[in-house]
């Protein structure tokens, strides 16, 4: 008994040596992720930070489709596709209801790319356009996508969309065109520009509706408001069988 | 014997065939529009005017790649800064798009043969500045020229979709 007792206590010194040399490690790290908090223009994105969203569905109520609209209006998509079908048009970001069949409980929620870890449509990409930055965000290179959709097939959460028509007067901040597949960008160039400080287009549009159900933050920083977030209230991932590791998350579903 | 007259004929020939563009037909050469500003006293563009119009696109094929792929939001060599500056306000009377000689880019193009395909999804005029201070919109009419010339019609003969 007293050896398991002194087994267990060597165990703990182990431990706890080990949790403080962690934190000293993390310590200068930690530092230089503050400085990296406003990331100037020349540095590239970086794997210290993961980029991901915490969406809180039962502040998300179901006639409500203000996080669709805020995305339309900030990437420009939607209204300018004139001759695709609806089947056919863009849907970076999409309201979905759901209902249990046993009970009868409703509720709604956005579904938009979920900008995995392991994210399937850069797995059957055959040109590579189909990527994920450092910090997360998964991208379409447009600049090298053939417009084969292998990605839209791949996706389990149908976030992709191809364009199917000539367009014009795009928004500078957000190229799209006719033969490429698009998706949700996470609002990239407002993270560039803003870090941790960002608001992606649906989050700010869900706050101005005065549901605040979209929460933006660092899933590498401890402590952004998202991971205390995560840490508080847990969240699922949509087809979290999968194992993707989603850098989207919901409550309440 | 004659090879002093030959000479003397062929550089006449020669300076012939150089002055009678540039004196007589000066419309034939790309007439580049002016840009809306200066880097410095000296300097016009981003590089030396001669390094931009051999390079450029090597110099925009770098940024985009830094940009998309990594993140690097530098303004240098944004292919939106090259707009912004060198592309009239579509607001203004002398609003232009890709495919119209006027239009920056094509002016050179047009004369060099060169298609290329980046205003198929990159926007090929600033934002107006009407649209600026307001929340960015994607909702736009088709965009009529002064002449009263559909830009998209041109825009739409100059480019063809499928090049890549």
């Amino acid at each position: 008994m007293t050896d398991q007792n002194r087994f267990e206590e060597a165990r703990r010194r182990f431990l706890k040596g080990a949790a403080g040399a962690a934190t000293l490690a993390i310590a200068p790290g930690v530092i230089l992720h503050q400085v990296a908090r406003a990331r100037p223009a020349s540095q590239p994105a970086s794997s210290e930070n993961r980029w991901g969203m915490l969406i809180d569905t039962t502040k998300c109520s179901s006639g409500c489709d203000a996080c669709v609209r805020g995305c339309q209006e900030y990437n420009g998509w939607g209204d300018n596709e004139v001759h695709s079908d609806a089947a056919q048009k863009a849907h970076w970001i999409r309201k979905v209801e759901v209902r249990n069949r046993q009970t009868g409980y409703t509720h709604s929620l956005p579904v938009m790319c979920q900008h995995c870890k392991y994210p399937p449509c850069v797995d059957v990409c055959p040109t590579g356009a189909s990527m994920k930055r450092d910090d997360g965000i998964v991208l379409v290179d447009k600049h090298i996508c053939i417009g084969c959709r292998y990605c839209m097939m791949a996706c389990p959460y149908k976030a992709r969309s191809f364009v199917h028509e000539e367009l014009h007067d795009q928004l500078p901040t957000a190229p799209r065109g006719k033969g490429t597949v698009e998706a949700c960008t996470l609002c990239v160039q407002r993270v560039d520009k803003d870090g941790p400080e960002a608001v992606p287009a649906c989050a700010e549009a869900c706050a101005a509706e005065g549901h605040n159900a979209i929460l933006f933050g660092d899933m590498n920083d401890p402590n952004s408001k998202l991971s205390k977030a995560l840490e508080k209230y847990g969240g699922t991932q949509i087809r979290e069988d999968l194992g993707l590791d989603l850098g989207v998350r919901y409550l309440g579903i | 014997m004659a090879s002093p007259l030959r000479s003397i004929l062929a550089v006449a020939g020669l300076g012939l065939l150089l002055s009678s563009p540039l004196a007589g037909a000066g419309n034939l050469l790309p007439e580049i529009p002016k840009a809306k500003a200066r880097v410095s006293a000296t300097q016009g563009c981003v590089e030396p005017t001669e390094v931009m119009r051999h390079n450029h696109m090597k110099f925009l094929l770098h940024h985009r790649k830094e940009a998309l792929r990594e993140g690097v939001r530098t303004k240098k060599y944004s292919l939106m800064e090259c707009i912004n500056c060198h592309v009239p306000d579509p607001d203004s009377p002398q609003a232009v798009h890709y495919g119209n000689p006027k239009h920056f880019c094509s002016s050179c193009h047009t004369y060099a043969a060169v298609r290329i395909d980046c205003f198929e999804c990159h926007r090929d005029t600033p934002l107006p500045s009407s649209r600026k201070s307001t929340s960015a919109s994607g909702v736009t009419a088709p965009v009529t020229l002064a002449s009263g010339v559909d830009a998209h019609a041109l825009k739409k003969a100059s480019s063809p979709a499928e090049e890549n």
